[in-house]
């Protein structure tokens, strides 16, 4: 099957004003790769500041003015250049963002989801779409400051599904919902999945991702550090130290945390950007280039995975 | 609707407090102002061929014998009663002086506000939306050099240009020179009034258009800007419905803010353009001491600054749902 989104050793980097005139480029993402196949929903793990958000955004063609990509993004098997990202954006690629300063606090909320169109129909799907959210029909003449975090949460994400979309990216979609509504977000990404769309789940939190998720794929620092099938975790095939770390943190783990933080942006300049918190580094881990490649039914940057030690 | 009034009314008790404070604050400032009325006045050559009797009565006529606290709560109790008193220069009431020439200033005032608002919005959002591209360096470039050019300078260039090289506009005053009241038309006053106004509109434009550039920039570096276009608004979709929108509540606070640099510019503009309007009889009364005058006009400018940021406050109100909805739930 062909993959309908293929992210290909992209980078992000930002330029960035010093003291002075001294301009410098800060790498926030660096050869990030991962594919998403139609039916499929692939998990995005990775703490704050991994640049989950980035990646998002990066691929809709929606970076900040002083940010510039390199690598390249398919979707569908075709270049997403900005254009076509322009073209596909709110039709066949959607976003759930990640916060309610997402929504414009001057409009109300039905205003916000017609996208200025008019007409009996787009009404009609806003309500439908509402509701299946748990939402009221009154819910459209809300502004955002007069939303709980909850119906904002739910409003983001009606604001995705409106449309039927073939790839969506839903940036923390579920934080601030009660299990219920969670699980009927989570249910309903799934069911689109089976209807043929692929998700691109984006969490902080390794536990929800393996409850929905086909595949995960973990990010450190802005890199890819592994690409697990979602049963590699209990069965113990995972390949990198640190989703062992993450996995074993979990409550049904050993719930035992790796000590440290993960590096900022430009931190470190070589090596495995894992190796000061690793528990197996050696020599060798901590310069050159550290090359993301296959293992197993996955993927995993790391000199101590089995294929780098034939 | 008893919140608004209820907000409305404690602005208003703010602004009047504010005024007693401005009024205070401008007669506190003359009274240490090193000028001799007399000598500035009279001048010393007439002075010395004055005898004591004579000198005395201009004193007394000038206020140099009574107390500073005495005279301020003088004109204060008249002027609670609506009496400004009569300008010390002119001979006449004071609210009859600032009538006639408010009269002439605030049209020249008032093009150059909406001319500088209207423009500097448009140049401001132009530059902030093509940021970095050739329009964003041309206006930008602009409003930098306009905003470190003095307003008398710009004022004597204008003159320059148009009035003496050209010749097409008139160097100065408010009407043309020696014709009487009833000859001189519409077009004279327009005429006359063109580079005064141009000059307070080519000065205010830069500001409110630098001010606007940087908040059309943060609009669309905004995150509902970011959220609008992954949902496939078009490009005059994000401006028109979320740009102006996001706008014009920081629009409004520029352009009402904007009258005090206004009123601050009239003054001089009206002196380079011999200009009879309430900038020039401010600076006629502070050179000349005219205590009643230069209070009156004090209060009048101060009162019209207030004014202004009332209207703009309650604009918000009507704008802004944050302030609108939270008011309608009381
Ligand atoms: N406009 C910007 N300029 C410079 N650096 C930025 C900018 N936006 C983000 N970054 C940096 O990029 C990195 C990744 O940010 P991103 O928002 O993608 O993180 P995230 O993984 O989504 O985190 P969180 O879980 O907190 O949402 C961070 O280190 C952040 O500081
Ligand atoms: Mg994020």
């Amino acid at each position: 099957m062909n993959p309908i989104l293929e992210v290909r050793h992209l980078s992000i980097s930002f330029l960035q004003y010093e003291s002075g005139f001294r301009r410098r480029m800060l790498t926030v993402i660096r050869d990030l790769s991962l594919t998403v196949l139609p039916g499929e929903i692939v998990a995005v793990v990775g703490s704050s500041g991994s640049g989950k958000s980035l990646l998002a955004h990066g691929i809709l063609g929606l970076l900040p003015y002083n940010a510039s990509m390199q690598g390249s993004i398919l979707y569908d098997g075709t270049p997403l250049d900005p254009a076509r990202a322009a073209r596909l954006r709110g039709k066949e690629i959607s976003l759930v963002p990640q916060g309610v300063n997402y929504l414009d606090p001057l409009m109300t909320v039905g205003a916000q989801l017609r996208k200025g169109e008019r007409g009996a129909e787009i009404k009609k799907r806003c309500r439908e779409v509402l509701a299946r959210y748990g939402l009221k029909e009154e819910t459209q003449s809300l502004y955002p400051f007069e939303l709980s975090g909850g119906m904002a949460r739910r409003v983001l994400i009606s604001s995705a599904v409106l449309q039927s979309p073939r790839l969506i990216l839903a940036d923390e979609p579920t934080p601030g919902l009660d299990a219920q509504s969670a699980g009927r977000i989570l249910g309903h990404f799934r069911e689109m999945a089976k209807g043929g769309a692929g998700v691109l789940f984006i969490t902080h939190d390794l536990d929800l991702a393996l409850t929905v998720s086909n595949r995960v794929v973990v990010l450190y620092a802005g890199e890819t550090v592994e690409e697990a099938s979602a049963s590699d975790f209990a069965s113990g095939k995972l390949r990198h130290p640190y989703t062992q770390a993450l996995w074993k943190a979990l409550p049904c783990g050993e719930f035992t945390a790796v000590s440290g933080a993960q590096p900022y942006p430009g931190e470190i300049e070589q090596g495995c950007l894992f190796a000061p918190r690793c528990p197996h580094c050696r020599a060798q881990c901590t310069s050159g280039e550290i090359p993301y490649h296959p293992a197993g039914n996955g993927w995993v940057r790391c000199l101590l995975s089995p294929q780098e030690e034939e | 609707m008893r919140h608004r009034l209820q907000f409305a009314g404690k602005k208003l008790l703010r602004m009047i407090l504010l005024l007693l404070g401005v009024s205070l604050a401008a007669f506190l400032l003359m009274n240490a102002s090193p000028l001799d009325p007399l000598q500035t006045n009279i001048g010393q050559a007439a002075l010395g061929s004055m005898s004591q009797e004579q000198i005395e009565v201009l004193e007394a006529y000038w206020g140099k014998n009574t107390p500073p606290a005495e005279r301020y709560l003088q004109w204060l109790g008249s002027a609670l009663r609506g009496d400004f008193g009569d300008s010390l220069l002119y001979r006449r009431p004071v609210l009859q002086i600032i009538g006639e020439r408010l009269g002439g200033s605030l049209w020249l005032m008032v093009s150059a506000w909406i001319l500088s608002g209207v423009l500097g919005f448009l140049l401001g959002a132009a530059a902030g939306w093509t940021r970095g591209k050739w329009p964003d360096r041309l206006i930008r470039g602009y409003c930098l050099l306009i905003s470190s050019t003095p307003v008398f300078w710009l004022a004597i260039l204008l003159l320059l240009v148009f009035a003496v090289w050209l010749g097409i506009l008139p160097i100065g005053l408010s009407v043309p020179i020696g014709a009487d009241a009833a000859s001189v038309t519409l077009a004279d006053r327009l005429a006359h009034a063109i580079l005064p106004a141009l000059t307070l509109s080519v000065t205010g434009v830069a500001n409110i258009a630098l001010h606007t550039r940087e908040k059309m920039i943060d609009v669309l570096e905004s995150d509902y800007v970011l959220f609008a276009r992954a949902r496939g608004e078009s490009k005059s979709s994000i401006l028109l419905r979320h740009g102006l929108r996001n706008m014009a509540l920081p629009a409004i606070t520029l352009q009402f803010g904007s009258i005090s640099e206004i009123i601050g510019g009239s003054v001089i503009a009206e002196q380079v353009f011999s200009y009879p309007g309430l900038g020039q009889a401010a600076v006629s009364a502070g050179l000349g001491s005219d205590m009643p005058l230069l209070l009156g006009i004090t209060v009048v400018t101060a009162a019209l600054v207030f004014g202004g940021n009332f209207i703009a406050d309650l604009l918000y109100g009507v704008i802004d749902p944050r302030i609108r909805r939270r008011a309608a739930h009381k």
